[in-house]
């Protein structure tokens, strides 16, 4: 009965089994069923995230382990402003199942690198996207590993890892909602998103 | 007078028990033949309306098939007038498995309780009182559900308007984490769905992706991007520094534990060769795990017997549930389907199809038997997927 301790559904001490015998010609029980216990919905005020907090979760300093780039603390560029126009024509594309970033794709990258060069106190947001083929967690982590290539090509080209974030929308977020290559084609992409300071 | 009303309920229960002596029941045997395994005969007679077609789903995905008195292994007799009151008997030995009336909740509950005596008097484990978790998305936006296995009572518990993914329950509790995007970040939460309180568990810098909670509930496996590569970390269900795993710029995915909490298996890429592996969550070298040749395995899930690890394989046409034995041997593909996760039995699986328009439906699946059948669906849910089965 280990299955119901944890859905919550029958709590064995209420069973309720009644003897019929001598009573009723059928020798039937009764079961009394207690009313189904319903799941909370999120209730962040009790103590939950509030946006803008800082999760300390231990030493996970920039650097500290790893042959890829690390990352600072999450929420660094929290509430900064987001704007998906000024890069837009920048966005990288990928070949399937691929998170390798084509020749034909790294003047774009060194597009962004020379934006943040110029505006120093500008961060950027990394967005990997994949196409419908694959698996959900599959893509998430391929999404991821499109944004993670296209921050390590700005390191490389200069640019403080603190400054580039990643983040993946595995299949989620098609710009196509086709289903055949012309679609595909552009969903396995990285958009950039400009991250502002409030009040710069 | 309380307490001997209590005494005499008491052995009445022990009384019961001992009418149904353990000898007589078929044994318990975990090992079937996936996909080739003949249905359990059953005539169900008595019945109407939604008691009659809640008692047929809930048997046939767990195996049983329908036909008439004459061919049937079992009898089930009942009336459903107000509450329900059924009889299950074995007409070949003239025994009786299962005789009760059942009060209060609902009719559905009613009949979902006779179908779970009905199993167990069979030496099975019943799952017709167990809950799912599931992603719902109606695009851009998509929450976390739960509902009965069947997919009715199905209920939201996030309601952030931004995008969810990888609901896993937590062994043992009622609770569950995620992912969210509430942040603009892949965070990974914890949801206690008895407060409704939440904190979040990983947040550290990248993506914090595909949460598995241990047996026991006190590890988490989940992929991480901190480090700057996408892998395999475990950490305490209460937090700090977590272990890393993998230390590979491929791909690592979907990490499932054995129920011993031993192993953790994942979707990996080894040697340009996608394959599914395991690793012990102290640490050490990965152990491929064989698929026959089943092309790139993917959302591998453990069953609670440590029997089978189901997963989805990938063909050029499209998607198939698999199932392996856990310790080696020949995967078989089943259906059409994705991402499966495993009941209490260890042989219903709940998984996902694509339909029309991108969107998933949720399915559960017989594996012995390979009887599928469609759970009900939320209305003004476009797609139903990544479906975690209470355990």
């Amino acid at each position: 009965m280990k299955l119901n301790k944890f859905v919550g559904l029958l709590v064995i001490g209420l069973v309720l089994t009644i003897a019929a015998s001598g009573c009723r010609k059928k020798p039937v029980n009764t079961t009394l069923l207690p009313g189904s216990r319903a799941g909370r919905v999120a209730d962040d005020s009790m103590g939950g995230l509030k946006d803008g907090d800082r999760l300390d979760l231990g030493a996970n300093a920039f650097g500290k382990t790893g042959e890829g780039i690390a990352f600072g603390a999450a929420g660094e560029h929290q509430g900064w402003l987001e704007d998906a126009q000024t890069l837009k024509t920048e966005t990288v594309y990928f070949d399937f199942d691929s998170s390798a970033i084509r020749s034909s794709e790294r003047p774009k990258v060194s597009a962004v690198a020379d934006y943040l060069k110029a505006n120093a106190a500008k961060a950027v947001r990394v967005e990997g996207n994949c196409d419908e083929r694959g698996t959900e967690e599959y893509n998430r982590a391929l999404g991821e590993r499109r944004a993670l290539a296209v921050r390590e090509e700005l390191v490389r080209l200069g640019i403080a890892p603190t400054r580039v974030d990643t983040i993946s929308y595995g299949k989620d977020k098609p710009l196509d909602p086709g289903h055949n290559e012309s679609a595909w084609r552009v969903n396995r992409r990285d958009d950039f998103i400009v991250l502002t300071a409030p009040g710069q | 007078m309380k307490r001997t009303l209590f005494l005499s309920l008491l052995s009445t229960l022990l009384a019961t028990t001992a009418a149904f002596p353990q000898e007589t029941l078929p044994p318990i045997t975990g090992y079937f033949e996936p996909g080739n395994t003949k249905p359990v005969w059953v005539a169900v007679s008595g019945l109407t309306g939604e008691a009659a077609s809640t008692l047929q789903f809930d048997l046939y995905v767990q195996g049983f098939a329908f036909t008439n008195a004459e061919s049937a292994q079992y009898l089930i007799t009942g009336s459903n007038n107000g509450n329900l009151e059924a009889r299950a008997t074995d007409p070949h030995n003239k025994n009786t498995l299962v005789a009760k009336a059942y009060s209060g909740a609902s009719l559905r509950r009613q009949v979902h309780a006779f179908a779970d005596d009905f199993v167990q008097a069979l030496g099975r484990k019943g799952i017709a009182q167990t809950k799912i978790a599931f992603k719902a998305e109606s695009r851009p936006h998509s929450e976390v559900y739960i509902a009965d296995f069947d997919g009715h009572n199905a209920q939201a518990v996030t309601k952030d308007g931004s995008m969810v993914a990888a609901p896993c329950w937590v062994p043992g509790h009622m609770a569950l984490y995620y992912v969210s995007y509430k942040f603009n970040h892949t965070d990974i939460f914890y949801h206690d769905l008895s407060s409704g309180a939440r904190r979040a568990f990983a947040r550290f810098g990248g993506s914090n992706m595909s949460p598995a909670a241990s047996p026991g509930g006190s590890q988490v496996a989940m992929i991480l991007s901190k480090d700057g590569w996408t892998d395999l970390y475990v950490g305490s269900a209460s937090g700090g520094e977590p272990k890393r795993l993998t230390r590979s710029a491929q791909d690592e995915s979907s990490p499932c534990w054995s129920p011993d909490a031993k192993w953790i298996c994942f979707a990996a890429k080894e040697r340009e060769r996608r394959s599914l592996c395991k690793v012990s969550p102290a640490g050490g070298a990965l152990q491929p795990l064989g698929t026959s040749g089943m092309p790139s395995p993917t959302e591998p899930d453990w069953s609670p017997d440590g029997q089978w690890i189901a997963f989805t394989t990938q063909y050029r046409s499209g998607f198939q549930i698999c199932v392996v034995p856990a310790n080696g041997g020949t995967a078989v593909a089943l259906v059409e389907g994705e991402d499966p996760s495993w009941a209490p039995n260890s042989r219903t699986l709940a998984f996902c199809r694509r339909r029309g328009g991108g969107n998933y439906v949720l399915s559960l699946l017989d594996v012995p038997t390979k009887q599928v059948k469609d759970v009900s669906r939320v209305s003004g849910i476009s797609s139903q997927s990544q479906p975690s089965w209470a355990k």
